[in-house]
């Protein structure tokens, strides 16, 4: 973040997007976010008496830190032009496998490891039919959608899983430090991991090329299927580690945990400024969005606004948020002309 | 990574500049936490707990919660209200169990918590409201047949199915106290399966078998519901009366044509007034939910608790021609 010269290697940097304007306009996206997230912080702190205070901050970081850990996947594999509509199921199937261990007298490290294998084979499972068979996402992940719950309500019914051990709660309910949660410190080191994945790798350059073009990404010889499929696996390895944190935090299974969660991810990915038809965006503008949506329902909480409007606020917020970008974009083209 | 930063400053920027305003709070807050906004029931509890404010004088009730019935949603609330510094939590819960963190880390922090209507697991609440207990209920269910049959009569239940747990449970103490209706004779035992079908049939052939029956007592909102419209298609009104447990927007037909003179379920409003009597005492009058204790809550008498710190609010609610305009668009 200093002014010196720019190394050599400089000259040959690929932009996120070849449109210039467009990469402008994608700067002025994260910055509009930041005023919107600034904004929000400011009004909640004006509006409620509650909301500057470390533990009710902290506290309020529960509203989105599992949902952005899927969040960071579901970019990269939204910017590759697929989507993964099951992750909400896949933590459903996760949690209670992890129950089903649980009553084979599994241990937290057993627990965890349950977790994120069952997390990875459904990954695969959706990678499969979307790579190798070639079928459209969107279809086989609203099927996995109810597949993978439907099997969590066959195991468990009415009922529910109980009894988790203490040392497996540290995941949902334990702090590092003061106020700084065990899962803050996972949705930082997540945002990091995939922030570097997607911005400073080939791996990275690569989702970009698919999403952009997948024709031409092949012939330039990028594996897209491979590509591909490695993106469902991180997404479903996403969702075990979500079920792990959720699972802890609710210290109990239903089939019903993280009923809807999959279109809060998708909501936060998008307003975080990756384009839904894939080719472009950034994990900031996700770290971003996790935030703004966090302190919008958190910031309702304290004023007690029914959950209803909550909703009402959340899509406006994405209408609005997507809308303005394009309607400054459409004064400037005609001051232009 | 200059996002972070410019984040990480503002934050901090606007932190210092507001500081921490001191904000005093003379009124008992009281938070009324259902397992979703927007059902009738409910909307009548918080009438209910209003009611009950109104009579405190210095409560305010907080009537809030999620937009569809999940424990991740009533979490999210909890973190509110605890946030809030709320006096007490009277829940409703969605789940037994996924509640109970969040619920310890209310109380940790000084807050009361009580559920009413559908419990919490014991250790993530203080006291659990039920509407009625099983004793009551069964007691309850042969009252309303009995109350309109002075000179005794036949009665015959038609029950949900042979292994439904609550209603063999409500029989068999109706069945208990049977010897304070000496004149009442229950003559045959049905099961409609809790099927709209399966009900109305075995109605029909009940009134078929025994040509003298007064009452039909239907534990079970399904059959009550198809008993009446059994009695009426039988053209029977007047001469059977259909009695139980059903809901008063689906009962109010039967009150209307006659085939059912009375009905019992619990009274939602009732509830929320006594849910907030006991999180008022709870929180303000430092009364201790232990076993055996008899805790007041205002006109609805006093809740005794058992071993688990569970108590009966009272009598099902008997609905009938009377009040029955009033309840039905509730629930």
């Amino acid at each position: 973040m200093t002014d010196a010269p720019q190394p050599a290697t400089q000259a040959r940097h690929v932009p996120d997007r070849l449109n210039s304007s467009a990469a402008r306009l994608f700067k002025s996206w994260e910055a509009l976010l930041l005023a919107v997230a600034i904004s929000i912080f400011m009004i909640n702190s004006f509006a409620s008496p509650y909301f500057l205070n470390a533990w009710n901050l902290s506290d309020a970081t529960f509203n989105f830190t599992e949902k952005a850990m899927i969040a960071f996947a579901m970019a990269l594999l939204i910017i590759s032009g697929e989507i993964d509509l099951s992750v909400a199921s896949i933590i459903a199937l996760a949690s209670t496998a992890m129950g089903l261990a649980l009553q084979y007298g599994a241990g937290t490290p057993e627990l965890v490891m349950v977790g994120l294998t069952v997390g990875l084979l459904c990954g695969a499972f959706n990678g499969f039919f979307v790579t190798v068979l070639g079928l459209p996402s969107i279809v086989v992940t609203i099927g996995t959608m109810s597949l993978f719950r439907g099997i969590s309500f066959i195991i468990l019914g009415d009922d529910a899983f109980r009894g988790y051990p203490s040392s497996f709660s540290w995941f949902g309910q334990g702090y590092i430090y003061w106020v700084f949660t065990v899962e803050m410190l996972l949705f930082v080191i997540i945002a990091i991991i995939y922030g570097v994945l997607l911005h400073k790798t080939n791996f990275g350059r690569a989702v970009y090329a698919i999403g952009n073009n997948p024709t031409a990404a092949l012939f330039s010889g990028i594996r897209v299927q491979r590509v591909k499929f490695i993106l469902f696996l991180l997404t479903g390895l996403m969702s075990g580690v979500a079920a792990v944190c959720l699972t802890s935090r609710l210290g109990s299974t239903r089939p019903s945990i993280a009923m809807g969660m999959e279109l809060e991810v998708v909501t936060m990915v998008v307003l975080g400024g990756v384009n839904i038809l894939g080719g472009s965006g950034t994990i900031p503008g996700v770290v971003i969005a996790a935030f703004v949506m966090g302190l919008v329902t958190f910031g309702l909480g304290l004023l007690n606004v029914p959950g209803i409007v909550m909703s009402i606020f959340i899509g406006l917020l994405l209408i609005g948020v997507i809308a303005l970008p394009r309607l400054w974009a459409m004064v400037a083209a005609r001051r232009k002309a | 990574m200059s996002v972070f930063k410019k984040l990480a400053t503002s934050v901090a920027l606007a932190g210092a500049m507001l500081g921490s305003p001191a904000f005093a709070q003379d009124d008992v807050r009281i938070a009324l936490v259902v397992k979703a906004l927007g059902i009738g029931f409910f909307e009548a509890a918080a009438e209910g707990a209003e009611e009950a404010a109104a009579e405190l004088g210095n409560v305010e009730i907080i009537y809030t919660g999620p937009t569809d019935t999940t424990a991740e949603g009533q979490i999210e609330v909890i973190n509110a209200l605890i946030a809030q510094q709320v006096d007490a939590i009277a829940i409703s819960a969605n789940d037994t169990d996924a509640l109970v963190p969040a619920l310890q880390r209310a109380m940790q922090r000084g807050i009361t918590v009580i559920s009413w209507d559908s419990g919490v697991a014991p250790e993530g609440r203080q006291l659990h409201l039920n509407p009625s207990s099983n004793p009551l209920i069964g007691n309850m269910i042969i009252k309303l047949a009995a109350d309109h049959l002075p000179d005794g009569g036949e009665v015959a239940l038609l029950s949900a199915t042979t292994t439904s747990t609550n209603q063999n449970i409500w029989i068999e103490e109706m069945m208990a106290v049977m010897g304070d209706y000496p004149e009442i004779e229950v003559v045959a035992t049905v099961y409609g399966d809790d099927l709209a079908d399966k009900s109305y049939r075995e109605a029909t052939g009940l009134m078929q078998s025994y040509p003298d029956l007064d009452a039909i007592i239907a534990p079970t909102s399904v059959g009550i519901v198809a008993a009446a419209q059994a009695v009426v298609d039988a053209g029977k009104v007047g001469e059977v009366n259909v009695t139980g447990l059903g809901l008063p927007s689906e009962m109010a037909g039967a009150i209307e044509s006659g085939a059912s003179q009375s009905f019992a379920i619990w009274n939602p409003i009732d509830l929320g007034y006594s849910a907030t009597m006991l999180a008022y005492e709870l929180s303000q009058n430092g009364v201790e939910a232990t076993p055996g204790a008899e805790i007041p809550m205002g006109r609805m008498g006093a809740l005794t608790l058992d071993e688990n710190n569970e108590g009966a609010m009272a009598d099902p609610f008997v609905y009938d021609a009377s009040n029955i305009e009033q309840f039905k668009s509730i629930f």
